[in-house]
């Protein structure tokens, strides 16, 4: 089964094809530069921007996967959680072609989708894993034990970690989406200048809260003042704070359900720091740690072609009408066998 | 001729089958129903008339003015159907479709159609009839205050749309004298969508899927940063 995944779930328009034998081809507008204008996304913008871009996506797609319209067998598109005006471009563009085509559609749970991700690499991790998802929009951890079986063991109760980043950026001048090029600053900082702290690690628990931090960020700032010694170091306190807090509760999470694989995806999962941290604490405890490839970390159609495809081929498919869930719980989501 | 409109740019939501000048349609005003209703309303209409997507001729859509959300739900869903039925599109003005429906209703030559825009500004349109029986842009279309809208010039003139119910009084005065007739709670219907896509399929002027844009005539919608 040849699957159409679409993603415009927030400011990327993602468009990819999966069938049988893995990805055929997957395609991705990003409109970054277009919101950076703005200091941040634009949800009006973002959605105009996504009844432009997507058509040609799917053309393009089709064409490099080297696919007439009627090798396609089903259509998924994401219908949230995520900006409603944008999510309903990808919902009534995949539905109606999915209708036009004759073939069945599937609404897929943003957030599914980049728990799968990694399900796209060899080797793939095997169900029950734990999973964090770290992007901008969300901060979770995940219990996994099959597509739809999903546990939540503990979440931001303020800023994702993502948006950490992003507003601290923000603070120390990098622009948006500033974070990216916090990481990079933060590699030319001293570690051990300042330091922030590990917040809500004093307590057990699996919840995370990190609007603390860019407050923390700020005050640090006022004090050091802004040369770029002191930017950098800053800047390098933020993320080690950060990645410590994210490496302690994946350890805790694996403590608690004895798992021995942890999946890492979301945007933040991109972080090099992260990546390396989180390798070297599974690696004390036997445990295994699956990220997607660089490029699925962050919104993209394939990791919605990818779900839609498992759900798709357990027979689930939507009515004519179609839906955006801005607010979907992962929790909703009805299990597959 | 085989076309089929849709419209989701105002409060109503509806789709029509032309089929060599008979026009079968279905609509309904029910808020926030558009994407539940729109693909049901063009399945229902082809299947009654046992036609399948890649047997009509072109299809027709809405293309605003309107409510931004509505609008790019109408596009979006045509350049579904038109990639999927390998169709042309004709894109068609909402208030041009108002004016339509407001000549075929009551037979006035000449309307004046406003869209209520919120923010205090209407969408504003001014129509005639031409010799094909359908409505003509007279002036371009624009978004501005009731009372900043053009004057029409001397003639008779009807009116309709919801900028009327929400900015009446201030059009009255701005336009200085009333119109012939008045529906300030016509909204856009998909047959008359139909019958002035018709006219761009005969002429042959129809544009690709990808072309099937929304025109939302308010594009000033954020402020850029400082930083």
């Amino acid at each position: 089964m040849n699957v159409l995944g679409i993603e415009t779930s927030c400011d990327e328009t993602g468009v990819a094809i999966y069938g049988e034998h893995g990805l055929l081809a997957h395609a991705l507008y990003s409109q970054a530069a277009l919101h950076a204008e703005y200091g941040g996304v634009v949800p009006e913008l973002a959605s105009r921007d996504h009844v432009r871009k997507l058509l040609p996506l799917i053309r393009q797609v089709l064409d490099e996967a080297n696919l007439a319209a009627h090798a396609i067998d089903g259509v998924a598109y994401t219908a949230g959680p995520g900006l409603a005006g944008a999510l309903l471009v990808g919902a009534a563009l995949g539905r109606s072609l999915a209708w036009g085509w004759q073939v069945p559609a599937v609404a897929v749970h943003h957030m599914e989708g980049h728990l799968l991700a990694p399900l796209l690499e060899r080797p793939a991790p095997e169900f029950p894993f734990v999973a964090l998802l770290v992007s901008g929009g969300h901060t979770q951890l995940v219990q996994v034990d099959g597509v739809g079986r999903y546990r939540l063991l503990g979440q931001s109760l303020d800023d994702a970690a993502g948006e950490a980043f992003d507003k601290t950026a923000k603070l120390l001048g990098l622009g948006y989406p500033g974070g990216p090029a916090l990481a990079r600053l933060a590699e030319r900082g001293n570690p051990g200048r300042f330091r922030f702290p590990r917040p809500m690690t004093d307590r057990p628990g699996l919840d995370f809260s990190f609007s603390g931090l860019k407050t923390f960020a700020l005050n640090t700032l006022q004090q050091a003042g802004n040369d770029p010694a002191s930017l950098a170091d800053i800047a390098r306190a933020f993320e080690d704070a950060v990645v410590d807090t994210l490496v302690i509760k994946c350890r805790r999470a694996l403590e608690q359900t004895a798992c021995p694989r942890l999946v890492v995806a979301g945007g933040v999962s991109a972080n090099q720091r992260l990546r390396s941290r989180l390798q070297e604490m599974a690696a004390k405890r036997r445990a295994r740690v699956f990220f997607p490839r660089l490029e699925f970390c962050t919104d993209n159609g394939a990791m919605i072609a990818f779900a839609g495809h498992r759900r798709l081929c357990a027979g689930q498919h939507e009515p004519l009408a179609f839906e955006a869930r801005p607010r979907w719980d992962l929790t909703d989501l009805p299990p597959l066998n | 001729m085989k076309l089929l409109a849709l419209d989701t740019s105002t409060e109503a939501c509806s789709a029509a089958l032309l089929i060599d000048g008979e026009i079968r349609s279905l609509y309904r005003v029910e808020a926030r129903a558009h994407s539940r209703l729109i693909l049901d309303f063009c399945a229902r209409l082809l299947a009654q008339a046992e036609l399948d997507l890649s047997r009509l001729d072109a299809l027709a859509f809405g293309r605003g003015p309107g409510a931004f959300t509505g609008l790019r739900i109408g596009a979006a869903v045509t350049q579904g159907l038109a990639l999927a039925g390998g169709l042309g599109v004709a894109p068609v003005s909402s208030l041009a479709a108002i004016a339509q429906g407001m000549y075929q209703a009551h037979a006035t030559p000449r309307v004046l159609s406003a869209i209520d825009a919120r923010m205090g500004e209407v969408y504003w349109g001014q129509f005639r009839l031409d010799e094909h029986d359908l409505m003509r842009a007279e002036t371009t279309e624009r978004v501005c205050a009731p009372d900043q809208v053009p004057l029409p010039g001397p003639g008779e003139f009807a009116a309709a749309g919801t900028g009327w119910q929400s900015h009446g009084e201030v059009l009255l005065q701005r336009l200085g004298r009333p119109p012939t007739r008045l529906d300030p709670q016509r909204y856009v219907h998909a047959e008359h969508i139909a019958r002035l896509g018709a006219y761009e399929l005969a002429q042959g002027s129809l544009v690709p899927p990808e072309q099937a844009l929304p025109v939302y005539l308010r594009n000033q919608v954020a402020q850029k940063s400082h930083t």
